[in-house]
């Protein structure tokens, strides 16, 4: 894990595609969740924020090398 | 000699303009081609597009055109992401979005998997399975309506028979909790042939050759089912999944005519929501910005979903 943790640290540092678009990733699909999720107001409040953040990031990274 | 028509064309063109056109490059050619397309493209998506984001930025009500329009900053995306009748309405499309998608993977992908096996009056089966897809929503959205009637609907009756109830003691439209399943139901009887035939298409393309080189092997049919059938139509479950994703995000004819978005809010999913506000109570400013809120949205997961898929492809 941690060894995991260090190499995707590592390849995000050194701006490789494949990281910083599981960054992105993540982030897309948590800015979903937050948005319909039935539990807290305050998550849904942030959703937005968060999907922007991750589509404009995916959008910039795709054209990172690989 | 025999004249090509292209030949004839070129004699007929006057000289000068040939010698203009001589003197361009192929690129210059093959934007001049392309330019018509790209206009068209820029007036009817990308111009409304950015014309949206400004006026989300606004007061603007375009049944008041004189008005004067104020710029409101963020105010608009503010009270949509923190009003509980929005929210709610988030909630109703995730449950309508989560339960069609997989009701309408499984049964498409079983309906397929037995079509794809050859029998006797195989095509009729297809053509009848496949008829609800060809049907408007509107007409489904009716004819549902009339089925879900609680005193002369076969639904209904249909329950009753395997249940034990009184036909007449439920009503799937106008009971708050089950409502959301009348449209989640009608929508999977309309759309599952869709995806039926996408998954169809994906069983056809897997070659024989592989089937008879795992029994070769003395594969079980359930291990030849996992590690052969599954993996090679994923691509075309995924594809299926991406269409019928999108769709219902934006599901509206259906619904409308099914429930109205009622009882209550229970059925009112973002598209019906975004529709009253923009066309019924007329707040232009705030619906564009409820419409950009769900493109970015619809546009971030289709972006993951489609690098998903490239990667199921290369495999």
């Amino acid at each position: 894990m941690i060894t995991f943790l260090r190499t995707f640290i590592s390849s995000l540092l050194q701006f490789r595609r494949g990281s910083w678009e599981m960054l992105a990733t993540i982030m897309i699909a948590l800015g979903v969740f937050m948005l319909m999720q039935p539990f807290l107001l305050g998550l849904y409040s942030y959703s937005f924020i968060v999907t922007l953040v991750g589509t404009v990031m995916f959008i910039i990274v795709s054209h990172f090398p690989e | 000699m025999t004249v090509s028509p292209i030949d004839r064309v070129a004699a007929k063109t006057p000289s000068g303009v040939a010698r203009r056109i001589k003197g361009f490059s192929d690129r210059t050619i093959a934007w001049i081609f392309v330019a018509p397309t790209v206009f068209l493209l820029l007036a009817v998506n990308i111009f409304p597009l950015i014309w949206t984001i400004r006026l989300s930025f606004t007061n603007f009500r375009v049944n008041r055109p004189n008005n004067d329009v104020e710029w409101v900053g963020l105010r608009n995306y503010q009270r949509i992401l923190t009003d509980p009748d929005v929210w709610n309405t988030m909630q109703a499309t995730a449950h309508f979005l989560i339960w069609t998608i997989t009701l309408q993977v499984l049964i498409g992908f079983i309906l397929a998997f037995l079509i794809n096996k050859k029998f006797k009056g195989n095509d009729m089966w297809t053509t009848i399975i496949v008829f609800p897809m060809m049907l408007s929503p509107a007409v489904v959205g009716n004819f549902w309506t009339f089925l879900y009637q609680p005193q002369i609907g076969l639904f209904n009756y249909v329950i009753a028979f395997f249940t034990g109830a009184d036909p007449a003691s439920f009503s799937m439209i106008g009971d708050v909790h089950l409502a959301p399943w009348a449209i989640v139901i009608a929508d999977t009887w309309m759309w599952t042939p869709f995806v039926m035939l996408i998954c169809l298409a994906g069983l056809r393309s897997i070659p024989d050759s592989i089937y008879e080189a795992a029994e070769c092997d003395r594969a079980s049919k359930w291990r030849q089912f996992w590690t052969i059938t599954i993996p090679m139509a994923l691509p075309f479950l995924m594809l299926a999944v991406l269409f019928r994703g999108i769709e219902n995000f934006k599901m509206f004819d259906l619904v409308v005519q099914l429930t109205g978005g009622g009882p209550g809010n229970t059925t009112t999913l973002t598209s019906i929501d975004l529709k009253r506000e923009a066309f019924e109570k007329w707040r232009t400013g705030y619906s564009s910005a409820y419409a950009v809120i769900l493109f970015v949205t619809v546009f971030g997961l289709a972006s993951i979903y489609v690098k998903a898929l490239n990667k199921v492809k290369e495999r």
